[in-house]
């Protein structure tokens, strides 16, 4: 106890966190408080009449078809694209660990579509799947498949998960790869001269070290498909068709920003708002203790 | 160094004020959705709006997309700053016209500002959408257009087709496409799918789209657009696509890229759309008026609008408010209008700007310029045919685009998915009246 750093002055503590505070409040504190707000009242867009409804917005959008089928689809597209972006990464980060020559060009090549943002990869991928104009679709239909994601939505779906993985794995790649380092060779060399088969080595030794890694990243991974590919999903394919990739987070921009209709959209953001604490808190209550350091 | 620079920027302060004061401009800021070439046109309208005279001055500026603007200009009014005029799109006029604490209608800031103002002069099928059932009008049209037939002629010779004679009818575009298919094409593809082939659909077969005179009777309208014959229509559409007699391009304006490389051989789209298409097209291509069914004893009526409209925020000076009057007077006169729609292909606003454009001779060169107007003017509008006022439309589009979705992949057959578009649509229209009250 005796290391612990003691502050002479009362105010100087407050004032070193200050900085730290004041953006909170600012940037999350005093724009989600407004969100709880505005998500109990029916207000038209102009802000000119104002009511207070209570959980009118909430019953109204629980009991919304496109609202419940925007959950479905979220569920499956983020989950699709953590497993996705995280089995695909961890493939490579093994396979990166275990080359010599070239290692750095091969690792700078993974990571580099990080370092495109979403919506660039959205309109990447949009135009090579282009159903009219799009080299991959046009190849596609050279070998008979027609290819149409602004019809058919489990292309649709498959077209957005894609791109978001794509951008991701570079994310995790970086992550794997360093936990991958972090294991000391001894264990594996032990095993090997024991006689394990590099898969058997994988699995029951790797693999259980890289956990707290792997953990963190599927938490990442599905915070970063809730919330991050707005840009992909809104390039793409705006939510369609039919509301196939109509996921919670593109809702809430449409029905806020296009329909205007602030109540049910912040009735939709204060939701999410709680699922992001939730997933924190499985992050920091469960994941982390069970996890094996 | 430093303290050069304070003095250049103190002295730049000074001298901007002064020059302020001297003059006494109005500064008229006018919010605008149009980027590209269309901004350009924008702003030299305005800038020689502000030659022409030195007491106000309009400052455009570019804000995005319609609904970007149209966001933009609600959150500047809630923060007490709004533009004095904002361009609104068509389908954001019945929020508009609701918001009565928020905007001025433009025969209010006509008559006080003294100038002349005469409503007739404008082209009744394009102000009608803009107007109260007691012929007032709400906000100053600006850039309209209408859906039209778009056909490939090399297409059609190579198909052994007349290329002056377009199909007029849905069945005629129907053999047309077969023997088009035969030659390689396929048949047709629509932009603006909710727009052409829905609400312009009902108008152009004089058919309603909701209840109370589409809407512009009062608030507790409702949609009725699942008729037998809107439900033939997009069954038939559906149906169409097997033989690809049909095909879906996608939301909005996707599918254009269909017709200007050739995939399909017509195309329905806005009549805004001929300048892209000019440039786009590597073929010969021209336009004719939307097909319709024969069937139908009220078709071909007339069509309606899309586009975008000017409105005026409230919150202003008086002298403000007669710089917008002042305005939109020069923005209405013949010169400026023909510019206009000569430059862009919108449709012009007044019937003198009509006249003048069809003196130049312009309309025998661009014969396809002429066809958007034709058709808007074909009979009187009626009832059903002078455009739509739905709140929440913004949301409806989506909501139409998605149930269409869901018919052409066989999901749902056309009366399914119509029933369920106008059951949600009537929700939407009842929460509109709900906020509204």
């Amino acid at each position: 106890m005796e290391k612990r750093v003691v502050f002479k002055q009362k105010l100087l503590p407050y004032f070193l966190i200050a900085p730290q505070i004041i953006i909170t409040l600012v940037f999350f504190i005093w724009p989600a408080s407004q969100a709880v707000y505005q998500s109990v009242l029916q207000e038209d867009a102009f802000g000119l009449s104002r009511k207070f409804v209570g959980l009118a917005n909430f019953a109204y959008i629980f009991t919304d078809e496109t609202y419940l089928n925007s959950i479905y689809v979220t569920i499956i597209f983020s989950f699709s694209v953590a497993a996705i972006a995280m089995s695909v990464s961890l493939l490579l980060a093994a396979m990166a660990d275990r080359v010599i020559k070239g290692a750095t060009t091969y690792k700078t090549l993974i990571i580099w579509p990080y370092a495109v943002a979403p919506v660039v990869a959205g309109v990447l991928w949009y135009f090579l799947f282009n159903p009219t104009i799009g080299i991959v679709a046009i190849y596609l239909k050279l070998y008979g498949y027609e290819w149409n994601h602004s019809l058919n939505g489990g292309q649709a779906m498959f077209l957005v998960i894609f791109t978001a993985a794509w951008r991701e794995i570079s994310y995790n790649f970086l992550f794997f790869l360093a936990g991958l380092q972090a294991i000391p060779k001894p264990f594996i060399e032990a095993a090997a001269i024991d006689g394990a088969s590099p898969l058997k080595r994988f699995w029951t030794i790797t693999f259980p070290l890289l956990s707290p890694t792997t953990f963190f990243l599927v938490v990442m991974n599905v915070v970063y498909a809730f919330f991050d590919t707005f840009g992909v999903i809104h390039v793409i394919t705006a939510g369609g068709p039919n509301y196939a990739t109509n996921i919670m987070v593109f809702k809430v921009y449409h029905d806020g920003f296009l329909s205007l209709d602030l109540g049910s959209s912040s009735a939709q953001s204060v939701i999410l708002m709680f699922i992001v604490i939730s997933l924190t808190v499985v992050q920091f209550r469960y994941i982390e203790r069970k996890v094996y350091y | 160094m430093k303290r050069f620079g304070l003095f250049l920027i103190m002295a730049v302060f000074v001298l901007g004020f002064s020059v302020t004061t001297a003059q006494a401009v109005t500064e008229i800021n006018w919010w605008h959705a149009h980027g590209g070439r269309l901004g350009e046109k924008v702003n030299s309208i305005a800038d020689n709006f502000n030659k022409l005279q030195n007491k106000y001055k309009v400052v455009a500026t570019y804000k995005g997309n319609y609904s970007d603007t149209m966001t933009a200009g609600i959150a500047a009014f809630r923060s007490k700053n709004p533009p004095h005029i904002l361009q609104v799109f068509e389908v954001g006029t019945a929020s508009m016209m609701s918001a009565r604490g928020a905007i001025n209608p433009v025969y209010e800031v006509m008559g006080e500002s003294g100038l002349p103002f005469d409503p007739n002069v404008y082209l009744s099928t394009v102000t009608g959408y803009y107007t109260t059932n007691e012929g007032k009008m709400l906000s100053m049209p600006f850039n309209s257009s209408t859906p039209i037939l778009y056909y490939n002629v090399d297409a059609f010779k190579k198909a052994g087709l007349d290329p002056d004679k377009p199909p007029k009818t849905w069945p005629e575009v129907a053999d047309y496409s077969r023997k088009l298919i035969k030659a390689g094409y396929s048949g047709f593809s629509t932009a603006w799918i909710s727009w052409i082939h829905l609400e312009n659909f009902s108008a152009w077969h004089n058919i309603p789209i909701g209840t109370k005179e589409n809407g512009f009777g009062g608030l507790d309208t409702e949609f009725i657009f699942n008729s037998p014959l809107h439900v033939k229509h997009i069954q038939q559409l559906a149906d169409w696509q097997k033989e690809k007699i049909f095909v879906y391009g996608g939301r909005r304006n996707l599918g254009n890229a269909k017709f200007s490389s050739g995939e399909v051989a017509m195309y329905t789209e806005s009549s805004a759309g001929y300048a892209g298409f000019k440039k786009t097209c590597e073929f010969e291509f021209r336009t004719s008026m939307l097909p319709y069914w024969p069937e139908a004893s009220g078709a071909p009526q007339n069509t309606i609008i899309g586009g975008a409209s000017l409105w005026v925020m409230a919150g202003h000076s008086k002298d403000a408010y007669t710089g917008v009057a002042t305005f939109f007077t020069y923005l209405s006169s013949p010169a400026v209008q023909a510019d206009w729609h000569q430059f862009t292909g919108y449709l012009p606003i007044t019937t003198d700007a009509y006249y003048l454009t069809k003196g130049q001779g312009v309309y025998e060169k661009k014969p396809g310029m002429e066809t958007a107007l034709k058709q808007m003017t074909l009979n009187k509008p009626t009832s059903n045919s002078k455009g739509l006022r739905f709140g929440n439309f913004v949301q409806m589009r989506g909501v139409v685009y998605n149930e269409l979705e869901a018919i052409f992949t066989s999901k749902k057959t056309a009366q399914e998915g119509l029933d369920k578009a106008v059951k949600e649509g009537n929700k939407l229209l009842r929460k509109f009246e709900k906020a509204n009250k």
